[in-house]
C-alpha cells in the first residue's frame, strides 16, 4: 500500500480522486462502456481465485483461531472445544503488561516516526527539486537488505561503550532517559529505548511514503495564496499544508502503529526479557510451549484491540478511503 | 512544480532582509532534519556493509576487529546459508507469480465492474494489510495444525501468496482506475476485438501497476519472517529464518556479505534505471 502510492501517482492520476472518488470513475466506465453490458458473471470469475485464496487462508484461519481460543486440553490428549473463556482472562492476567508495553512502545515509535518522517517527506516533496527521485530511492533503499540483518546492525551501533552510547552519555542524555525509566545505567542495548529505536527505524519508511504522496499532491497555488494573504510560514503550514497532508498522516500512523504493536523482532533482538511485547508471548506460546489455546486467545485479543483502535481513530480522523 | 516553489521561496525570503545564520538555520531546518532522518535510515545499511569486511573474534559479528575480505571470497562458506537463500528465492518467485496473476484479475474486477458484494470484497482485500503479522501467522498456523497439513514449502508458499495478494490488488487497481477509458473505446471504434483491445491497449497501460505489484510481492515475500516462522517446517529454513537462528547462535560474517551484496546490487539497478530514464527524457 505504501510503496505503491508514489509509483501509481506518477501516472495521469485523476486529481478529483477525493473521498468517494471510487464510485465516480466506476460510473463513468459503466456508462461509457460502448453499449457493452458490463454485468453478468465476469467480475465474479475474475475475483474467484484471489477471493477463494483469502477466504480459505485468511478468513477461515480466524475462525479456527476463535475456536482454538476456547479449547482446553493438553498436547498429549489433544485439545477440545470446551468453551473455556478463562483462556482469555488468564492470558490477560498473565500477559497484561505485555499488551500495555506493546501498545505503549508502538505509540511512542509511531509518534517518533511522524516527528522524524514529516520533515523528510516535506523536504522530498517540496524542497528536493530534481533530487526528488534519488531521495525517494534512498528512502526505500534500506529495504534492499533483509530487515533482520539491519536490526542486528543496531546491536553494533548501540553497543556498550560504542560511539553512540558515549556521545549520549557525555551529553547527559542517558541520565535523562534513565530518569524516565527508558534506559538503565550506561547502556542502551537491552533497554526500552533500544526497542523503541528499533521499531521507529524499521517502520519509518511506512510513515514517509504515504506522507510524501499526500504532500506531493498539494496544489502549490494554495501555498502561494496563503503567502499573498500575508500568512507567516508557520501559519501557512498549520492552516494549509498540514490539514491537506492529513490523509498521509492517517495512513502513515496506521501503517506504523499496526505492525509495530504486533512486532516481536525488535524486542527479541534489541531488548531484554523485561521488554518483551505481546508478539513475543504469542510466538513463545505457539512455537515453544505449544499452548495453542493461550496463543490463540492472545492473538484474538490483539486483533480485536487493534481493530477497535483503528476504527475509532479513522472515525476521528474522518478519512474513510485509505486504499 | 517543485522548482517554482523553490524559486518563489527564495525570492520571498530574500525580500525579507539580509541572510543571517539564524535565519538560514530557520529556513533550512526542514532540510537539516530531513537529512538527519535519511542518515538514521541509511546508517544501519552502511554498518552492515562495513562489517562484511570484519574478522570478528568470536561467533558474533558485533564488534570491529580487523579488516578482511575472507567472507566476500567465500560467501557460501557457512553451512545451510546459501541453501536457505535459494529456498527464499524459489518461494518469492512462485509467490510473486501466483499473487500477481490472481491479484491482477481481482483488481480488474474491482476497478472495472459494479457487482453485488463489492464493498465486502474491498474489505476482504483491505483487512490483511490492517492486521499484525503475528495474528495472520498464528491463525494460519492454527488452520494447518487443525487440518493436519504438513508444514513445509507448500504452507510457506500459501502464506506468502495470502499476504502478497492485497498489495498487488491495491497497486494494480490504482493504476487501472487512473487509465483513460477513452483509449479502449478508441480501440473498439477502430474495430479491435475484445481480445485485441485487451492485449494491445489495456494490458500495456496497466503494466506499470502490475510491475509495481510484482516487485512489492517479491520484496515482501523474500524478506518475510514473522508469518513464515509460524508456517514453516523443520527442514524449510528461509533466509530470514536462517538469520534469526544465527542471531541466537552466532552471526557469521557471510550474512553481512549477502545483505550488502543485495543492497549494492539493487541500488545499482534502480539508480541505473533512473539515469537511463533521465537520459531518455532529455534526448
Amino acid at each position: 500500500m505504501t510503496a505503491v502510492a508514489p509509483l501509481s501517482s506518477s501516472g495521469p492520476a485523476p486529481s478529483g480522486a477525493a473521498p468517494g472518488g471510487e464510485q465516480d470513475p466506476d460510473a463513468a466506465v459503466t456508462d461509457s462502456g460502448g453499449g457493452r453490458a458490463r454485468r453478468g458473471l465476469t467480475p465474479y470469475w475474475l475475483l474467484l481465485p484471489a477471493g477463494l485464496w483469502l477466504a480459505v487462508f485468511f478468513v477461515a484461519p480466524l475462525f479456527y483461531q476463535a475456536s482454538t481460543s476456547v479449547q482446553s486440553g493438553s498436547l498429549e490428549e489433544g485439545f477440545r472445544v470446551t468453551w473455556q473463556f478463562s483462556n482469555y482472562t488468564d492470558a490477560l492476567g498473565t500477559y497484561g503488561t505485555h499488551f500495555v508495553r506493546s501498545f505503549g512502545y508502538a505509540a511512542v515509535a509511531t509518534a517518533l516516526c511522524l516527528l522524524i518522517g514529516y520533515p523528510l517527506a516535506y523536504m522530498i516533496a517540496v524542497r528536493a527539486g530534481r533530487w526528488r527521485n534519488l531521495l525517494l530511492v534512498l528512502v526505500i533503499a534500506p529495504f534492499f537488505t533483509s530487515f533482520l540483518i539491519r536490526t542486528l546492525a543496531w546491536k553494533t551501533i548501540l553497543s556498550d561503550g560504542g560511539p553512540v552510547v558515549s556521545v549520549l552519555s557525555s551529553l547527559h542524555i542517558l541520565d535523562v532517559t534513565s530518569w524516565l525509566g527508558l534506559t538503565g545505567g550506561e547502556r542502551v542495548l537491552a533497554t526500552p529505548l533500544a526497542v523503541v529505536c528499533g521499531l521507529t527505524y524499521n517502520f519509518l519508511p511506512f510513515m514517509i511514503l504515504p506522507l510524501y504522496s499526500s504532500l506531493e499532491r498539494i496544489d502549490t497555488s494554495l501555498l502561494e495564496a496563503a503567502r499573498d494573504l500575508y500568512a507567516k510560514p508557520a501559519t501557512t503550514f498549520r492552516k494549509v499544508t498540514f490539514p491537506l497532508s492529513l490523509p498521509g498522516v492517517v495512513a502513515g500512523t496506521l501503517l506504523t502503529f499496526i505492525p509495530a504493536s504486533g512486532d516481536y523482532i525488535n524486542a527479541q533482538l534489541l531488548g531484554s526479557p523485561n521488554e518483551q511485547m505481546v508478539g513475543n508471548a504469542i510466538q513463545k506460546q505457539f512455537l515453544n510451549v505449544l499452548d495453542y489455546p493461550t496463543a490463540a486467545a492472545m492473538s484474538f485479543i490483539l486483533m480485536a484491540l487493534i481493530l477497535i483502535m483503528v476504527s475509532v481513530y479513522m472515525r476521528k480522523a474522518g478519512t474513510e478511503e485509505l486504499v | 512544480m517543485s522548482t517554482t516553489v523553490h524559486a518563489s521561496a527564495r525570492s520571498g525570503s530574500g525580500a525579507r532582509g539580509p541572510a543571517s545564520p539564524v535565519r538560514w538555520l530557520r529556513r533550512n531546518a526542514v532540510v537539516l532534519v530531513g537529512c538527519a532522518a535519511l542518515a538514521y535510515l541509511l546508517v544501519p545499511n552502511l554498518v552492515v556493509l562495513l562489517f562484511s569486511f570484519n574478522k570478528p573474534a568470536g561467533r558474533f559479528n558485533y564488534a570491529w576487529r580487523t579488516f578482511s575480505t575472507d567472507a566476500w571470497t567465500d560467501p557460501c562458506g557457512v553451512a545451510d546459508m546459501c541453501g536457505s537463500l535459494g529456498l527464499s528465492l524459489q518461494i518469492a518467485v512462485l509467490a510473486t507469480l501466483i499473487a500477481t496473476a490472481f491479484g491482477t484479475f481481482a483488481a480488474f474486477a474491482l476497478a472495472r465492474y459494479r457487482f453485488r458484494g463489492k464493498s465486502t470484497t474491498n474489505a476482504l482485500i483491505f483487512l490483511p494489510m490492517a492486521m499484525p503479522e503475528v495474528v495472520m501467522g498464528a491463525s494460519l498456523g492454527t488452520l494447518f495444525l487443525n487440518t493436519r497439513v504438513q508444514f513445509g514449502f507448500v504452507t510457506i508458499l500459501i502464506a506468502h501468496v495470502m499476504f502478497c495478494l492485497s498489495f498487488v490488488v491495491v497497486a494494480v487497481k490504482a493504476r487501472v482506475m487512473s487509465m483513460d477509458p477513452r483509449l479502449e473505446e478508441a480501440a473498439r471504434d477502430l474495430y479491435a476485438g475484445p481480445f485485441q483491445t485487451f492485449w494491445r491497449v489495456t494490458l500495456p497501460l496497466a503494466a506499470p501497476g502490475i510491475a509495481a505489484g510484482a516487485m512489492l510481492s517479491f520484496a515482501l515475500s523474500f524478506d518475510d519472517f514473522i508469518i513464515t516462522q509460524f508456517n514453516a517446517g523443520p527442514s524449510t529454513v528461509t533466509f530470514p529464518m536462517f538469520v534469526w537462528g544465527a542471531a541466537q547462535r552466532g552471526v557469521p560474517v557471510q550474512v553481512n556479505v549477502i545483505g550488502s551484496a543485495m543492497f549494492v546490487l539493487a541500488l545499482a539497478i534502480v539508480l541505473g534505471g533512473q539515469l537511463a530514464a533521465n537520459r531518455r527524457k532529455k534526448s
